[in-house]
């Protein structure tokens, strides 16, 4: 059977067994479908998935709904956590909630599941206010992760509170037996004057096959902050697309980073709406990637209102036979005036047989705004190399450093000191040398 | 130390070094001089094993070792340094760190472990001292936004850190005020020692009245055609070129 069939036909037993109170939830869970069922899985007619093809992905025979719970010892997966500072902790295993792994809290701010936000009546007003409100409707794979969403992150911060431990979002797969597909779904929201630090991660621990398709919401009050970083390096049977949507009001501040360097494919559609006066979008990303690796950002800042900012900075490294994708639209609109909308995506090509499709889409309805954007496809520079091995530092050494030196300044908006090194460290990694100095 | 033997190399076909025969033992400083496009740049750049650079024919021994088969940094651990004419800008790392770096991997390919850092920090602290050098500018990126002057002394002060056997200064008056030539000349004095050699490669004699050479070559249409003592440079601050054209075609 077709993947998609599977999942249709498989609906209607999910719609039965999951457990909630709410009408409206079954309401947009049966549009979310009807959604998917008409559009299906994109293909590279799509105009945004003309580089990105889930052909090979969609052969798998996914389990859908993992029954089985499986139990991890904190110590075999203490690596992918930012252990050395204290944080709260969101931690799933094929789907489902470990309160083994997990540090939630209820004091003053709502740190939980959304599983426990879609059935307890005291969750009820933001969920009704908030849930599925700021995802694309009309978005196949958003839809889906919309008709099978059941559990993921909650997060609510009521207003003036400055979470001072950064939030942890990690999902663990082990597919036990089988090839598994999971549709995580976080919702969080942030009211007036509130701060927060959120870190998500999604790691498989086997060589199974995992297929995960996360919507994330994102509301940022007026004069929230929010500071969201992603580390993307998973193993290369896992893949992942990312649909995140942020919704902002007027002075808010929204930040997303994300690190790619691991997994098969990764998909990221990323996208700020600014719905409010002075507000600020910042996306920033450093993909560095090899083997067959396949990473594509595609972002959209949408500026409505007057008088907002939006910073764009990707920096990718591509070698063997990687490809990256970067496909970064920014509209504004007509009553958008003074808008300062800035957009550069930078790439080196390692390998003659590593590719780069970067694409940047600005339109500009409003005649009162400054807006630019930089696409740059590269190498590394020859005579920078030969520079540094002249002073005794290898040829990898001198590679690894370049690249660090191309992908630093990402870094330096990296506001939790304790991430920063661990990024520094994985970079290193990934690059396969050991520099013994942070930058 | 250094024993060129009839070297001949170029790139991409283009024939630039047409026969080099230079000996320099350790002890001695020579100065390199001649005409814009006689192959003084491309000299250095065979000796330090740029890559771009094809050898066709010759040898380059150092302390009778073949180096053809040597990569740049392997020379570099054989205590080869090229100071450069156009320092390289290197943003995101700060001249501290690249030094650090340069000292451990050449510590690391002799097989001695990093340097403690409370040696290091000292010798920092004292080289900089020597060339004149602001903590600050430490911290800066490599070369990013450094003046000609500043590019030239920070090449200077790598070469103290690493304390090299034989240096080869590419054109490192190019730029300097009569200061900051005073500084750099200052540092390399301090640095010659009966063990260690120095090519100083120019095309103007200003740099030798500081450093003193103990022999001058003329290249010209990549071949040595006149070697001499420091007079010989005077000669050609003098005259200019022309006449050693003129000879060379005789």
């Amino acid at each position: 059977m077709e993947l998609k069939d599977k999942l249709l036909s498989s609906f209607m037993v999910f719609e039965d067994r999951v457990n909630d109170e709410s009408k409206n939830l079954h309401g947009i869970r049966n549009e979310a479908i009807k959604t998917f069922q008409e559009k299906g899985f994109p293909s590279k007619k799509d105009e945004d998935w003309k580089y990105t093809s889930l052909n090979a992905l969609l052969k798998h025979d996914y389990s859908i709904s993992p029954q089985q719970e499986t139990a991890i010892e904190f110590k075999e997966v203490k690596k992918y956590f930012i252990h050395d500072i204290d944080t709260y902790k969101i931690v799933f295993i094929d789907g489902k909630y470990s309160s083994f792994l997990s540090e939630t809290t209820h004091d003053g701010i709502d740190v939980c599941l959304m599983s426990a936000a879609l059935s307890m009546p005291k969750y009820k007003i933001i969920i009704d206010s908030y849930y599925n409100k700021a995802a694309k409707a009309d978005h196949s794979l958003t839809s889906l992760n919309t008709a099978f969403a059941s559990e993921g992150a909650y997060i609510h911060i009521p207003k003036n509170k400055v979470v001072e431990k950064p939030i942890q979002i990690i999902h663990f797969s082990t597919g036990n037996e089988t090839s598994l597909m999971l549709q995580p779904r976080n919702l969080i929201v942030v009211d007036e004057n509130s701060h927060v630090q959120i870190i998500e991660r999604h790691q498989s621990l086997t060589s199974n096959v995992v297929l995960t398709n996360s919507v994330t919401e994102i509301f940022a009050n007026k004069r929230a902050i929010i500071d969201y970083y992603k580390i993307q390096n998973d193993n290369q049977d896992a893949s992942l697309i990312d649909n995140t949507y942020i919704s902002q009001k007027q002075s808010s501040h929204a930040s997303v980073h994300t690190f790619s360097f691991g997994g098969k494919l990764v998909r990221n559609n990323l996208q700020f709406f600014q719905k409010g006066e002075h507000i600020d979008s910042t996306m920033k990303g450093i993909t560095i990637i090899g083997d067959k690796q396949h990473v594509d950002h595609n972002t959209l800042v949408h500026h409505i209102e007057p008088n907002c900012e939006s910073h764009q900075d990707y920096k990718g490294i591509f070698a063997d036979r990687s490809t990256g994708v970067f496909n970064g639209k920014v509209v504004v609109e007509k009553e958008a005036q003074k808008t300062n909308a800035f957009q550069a995506n930078n790439n080196i090509l390692v390998d003659d047989k590593a590719t780069i499709n970067t694409k940047p889409q600005l339109e500009i309805f409003a005649d009162d705004v400054k807006c630019s954007h930089g696409c740059t496809i590269g190498q590394l520079d020859k005579d920078a190399l030969f520079y540094m091995r002249s002073r005794g530092i290898p040829k990898k050494e001198a590679k690894a450093l370049l690249t660090y030196a191309f992908a630093n300044n990402v870094l330096e908006s990296v506001k939790i000191n304790a991430l920063k090194s661990r990024i520094n460290k994985l970079i290193a990694q990934k690059l396969g040398v050991n520099l013994g100095f942070d930058l | 130390m250094l024993h060129i033997k009839n070297l001949h190399a170029g790139i991409e076909d283009k024939g630039i070094l047409k026969g080099i025969n230079l000996e320099v033992n350790a002890g001695e400083v020579h100065a390199i001089m001649g005409p814009n496009g006689s192959g003084k740049s491309t000299l250095s750049a065979v000796i330090a094993g740029k890559e771009e650079y094809e050898v066709t024919d010759g040898e380059i021994f150092l302390n009778g070792e073949n180096i053809e088969e040597l990569g740049p940094e392997e020379r570099a651990h054989q205590g080869v340094f090229l100071s450069f004419q156009y320092p390289v800008e290197i943003p995101g790392v700060s001249v501290t760190n690249f030094v650090k770096t340069a000292i451990n991997e050449t510590r690391k390919a002799q097989g001695l472990e990093d340097m403690p850092a409370s040696e290091m920090l000292k010798k920092i602290r004292e080289k900089a001292e020597l060339l004149e050098i602001d903590r600050k500018f430490l911290s800066r990126s490599l070369n990013e936004g450094f003046s000609g002057g500043e590019k030239k002394r920070n090449e200077i002060f790598q070469m103290a850190m690493l304390e090299p056997k034989l240096a080869i200064l590419d054109e490192t008056d190019s730029g300097l005020d009569i200061d900051a030539l005073r500084i750099v000349a200052n540092g390399v004095n301090k640095l010659r020692s009966k063990d260690n050699a120095v090519i100083i490669i120019t095309h103007y004699q200003r740099l030798l009245d500081y450093i003193e050479p103990d022999f001058v070559h003329v290249l010209h249409d990549g071949k040595i055609v006149k070697s001499g003592t420091k007079a010989l440079a005077l000669e050609l601050e003098e005259k200019g070129y022309d006449w050693i054209k003129q000879e060379a075609t005789i």
